[in-house]
């Protein structure tokens, strides 16, 4: 079993997210960049997978060098090696693009991105890079079990969930309760410092886009208190107010 | 050229978010001087495709499919054919898991420019620039969407929906497509339940309920003002609530119109995914609780002393 994992590196999730220049750059001042904790899960999962069937799980990130030391703590979880293609990642997109033409003919079984990176949420990558490929893809999975050439995975439909069946190869995208993340020991700490971290140059890519501009949200006015011997003020106030019930 | 929705239908009817990506289609249409029209899979209840006209839609072309089973690849490639059939420029798609999974892979196949969690019409004063969340409900980003063709994924709630009527034309076509890559064994909905996604008024707690036993007066509350459930993560975590109901940054992002939340602190990662909710309404004994920033109305007390005279008063007012 050969296995990709699209790791994407993203704020922590206790940033405070400002913008400069502008309002056209994100504020990466003061700021601690994790592995995308979606991707977390497809890591764990992935090697959950291997540790089962045998096998191998390679990383791959969009990015550049100061990127390093996450993709370390990838392979510190237990990934077995890993590939950073050279390059800022300007939107969904381009990293779909430069992980298709990474990926092909590789002859990967399963590449597994998360169901969204945390910071620009665009859930974009699975499907993009399985339509690149001409591959199947099953958007964000709660389970997933391999037996031979075939894949039985459980994914979130609108309302609910779905048992669903695939053929290897394929595309697959985490949602959080796939599995509990691993946290890195010692020892994978201690030998992710010498694993394979290759850096590939980037194929050029035709924009589709661009991020223009970001705004924050306006900041609200302060809060009304209801007296919580009243609560039935607020319902009035929700219904003659806000207009919302 | 025309600006074209995929009206998704559950079992024959169309959500909400059908007609709100209705509205913005006709409203784009209008800034691009073209028409608004629509691609429907499978059957649909006479009665909703006929309500399309009513959201400014002009010609629904529907495919015909051996089943309503939803296949990623093989609806990816029928919306794809159906956009080309009406040549289309603009394709607008909710922002469901369904038309999450199809939006990239139809992105591809046109060759368009593909923005996700869409909140805002586009400006196409210069360009066409969409407004979209980010950074989960921590911020906003404008994305120029530079190729010919564009997919927009629409988050629901975002737009007001406009009435707007239009005579309709139906036409109804099969494309074959390859047989699907995966098979369905089962499915289980939620019965009864509104999806989180799309509801417009969200009940959520946290641990300051103390346990999953005191769920009861959450639920009721929610079923008095037909609301959908939520709850903070470590409630999920620790199994007091399915995990398909924890919001935040790495939960689900809710767009709700209101949002009660009671005995959540309010965490930075809880807020990323609940900040975007038009109204907030924060129930907590300590008034020091982050949430209270963000609410439009508090009420700093016991949940447990609360949440009954509230539900009594919700039932009193939701009947007259
Ligand atoms: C200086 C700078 C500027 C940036 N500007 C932008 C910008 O303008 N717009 C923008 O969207 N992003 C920008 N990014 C952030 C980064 O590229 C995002 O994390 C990425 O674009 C996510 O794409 P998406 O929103 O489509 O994510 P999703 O589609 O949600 O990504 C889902 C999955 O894709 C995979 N993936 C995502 N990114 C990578 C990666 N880099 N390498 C490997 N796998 C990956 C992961 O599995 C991830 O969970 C910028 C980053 C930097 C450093």
């Amino acid at each position: 079993m050969k296995i990709l994992v699209c790791m994407s590196v993203v704020p922590d999730t206790t940033t405070k997210i400002t913008f400069v220049e502008n309002n056209t750059k994100f504020n990466t001042q003061g700021v601690q960049f994790i592995i995308n904790p979606y991707d977390e899960v497809s890591i764990t999962k992935s090697l959950e997978l291997t540790e089962k069937l045998g096998g191998t799980v390679s990383l791959v990130h969009v990015g550049l060098t100061e990127n390093d030391a996450v993709i370390r703590k990838g392979l510190a979880i237990g990934a077995h090696d890993a590939f950073r293609i050279n390059a800022e990642a300007t939107d969904g997109q381009f990293v779909a693009e430069q992980i298709a033409a990474f990926a092909k003919d590789k002859g990967y079984d399963i590449i597994f991105t998360g169901r969204e990176s945390i910071d620009y949420n665009g859930g974009q990558v699975c499907g993009l890079v399985a339509e690149l490929l001409g591959l199947p893809s099953v958007n964000i999975i709660t389970s997933i079990e391999v037996d031979g050439n075939t894949a039985t995975m459980t994914r979130d439909i609108d309302g609910g969930s779905e048992k669903l069946s695939c053929s290897l190869p394929m595309v697959v995208s985490a949602q959080k309760d796939l599995c509990e993340p691993r946290i890195p020991n010692m020892r994978g700490i201690m030998s992710a410092r010498t694993k394979p971290l290759t850096v590939i140059e980037p194929i050029s890519v035709e924009s589709f886009g661009k991020f223009q501009s970001f705004e924050s949200p306006k900041p609200k006015a302060s809060v009304k208190l209801i007296d919580p011997e009243h609560p039935e003020e607020l319902i009035q106030l929700l219904r003659n107010e806000a207009k919302v019930i | 050229m025309s600006v074209v929705i995929f009206a998704e239908n559950s079992e024959g009817k169309f959500k909400k978010g059908v007609f709100e990506a209705a509205t913005y289609a006709y409203k784009t249409a209008n800034k691009l001087g073209t028409e608004a029209k629509a691609i429907v899979i499978g059957d649909v209840n006479q009665e909703d495709l006929n309500k399309l006209g009513n959201y400014g839609i002009s010609t629904v072309l529907k495919l015909n499919t051996p089943s309503n089973e939803f296949h990623t690849q093989s609806w990816s490639e029928l919306v794809s054919q159906g956009f080309k059939t009406m040549q289309g420029s603009v394709l607008i798609i909710s922002n469901t898991y369904t038309g999450k999974s199809i939006a990239p892979r139809i992105a591809i196949k046109l060759g368009a420019s593909l923005a996700t969690n869409v909140i805002d019409l586009p400006d196409t004063t210069n360009g066409f620039v969409v407004k979209r969340g980010s950074f989960s409900g921590k911020g906003f980003a404008f994305v120029n969407l530079s190729r010919a063709t564009k997919v927009i994924a629409l988050t629901p709630n975002s737009i007001d929906l406009e009435e707007q009527v239009t005579t309709l034309t139906v036409n109804s076509e099969t494309i074959g497509t390859q047989a699907p890559a995966t098979q369905i064994i089962g499915t289980s909905k939620t019965q009864g339940k509104i999806p989180l996604t799309e509801a417009e008024i969200v009940v959520s707690a946290g641990r300051g309920m103390k346990g999953p036993e005191n769920w009861g007066m959450i639920e009721e509350l929610a079923n008095v003002l037909g609301a959908a459930t939520a709850c903070s993560k470590p409630v999920s975590d620790v199994g007091w609530r399915p995990h398909s109901e924890h919001v935040g940054q790495t939960g689900i992002t809710i767009k709700p119109n209101l949002n009660i939340a009671i005995g959540i602190s309010g965490a930075i990662q809880h807020l990323a995914g609940v900040s975007s909710s038009k109204v907030i309404v924060v129930i907590n004994t300590d008034p020091e609780a982050p949430f209270f920033k963000i609410a439009d109305y508090g009420i700093v007390g016991d949940a447990f002393q609360v949440l009954p005279k509230l539900i009594a008063a919700a039932k009193a007012s939701m009947s007259s």
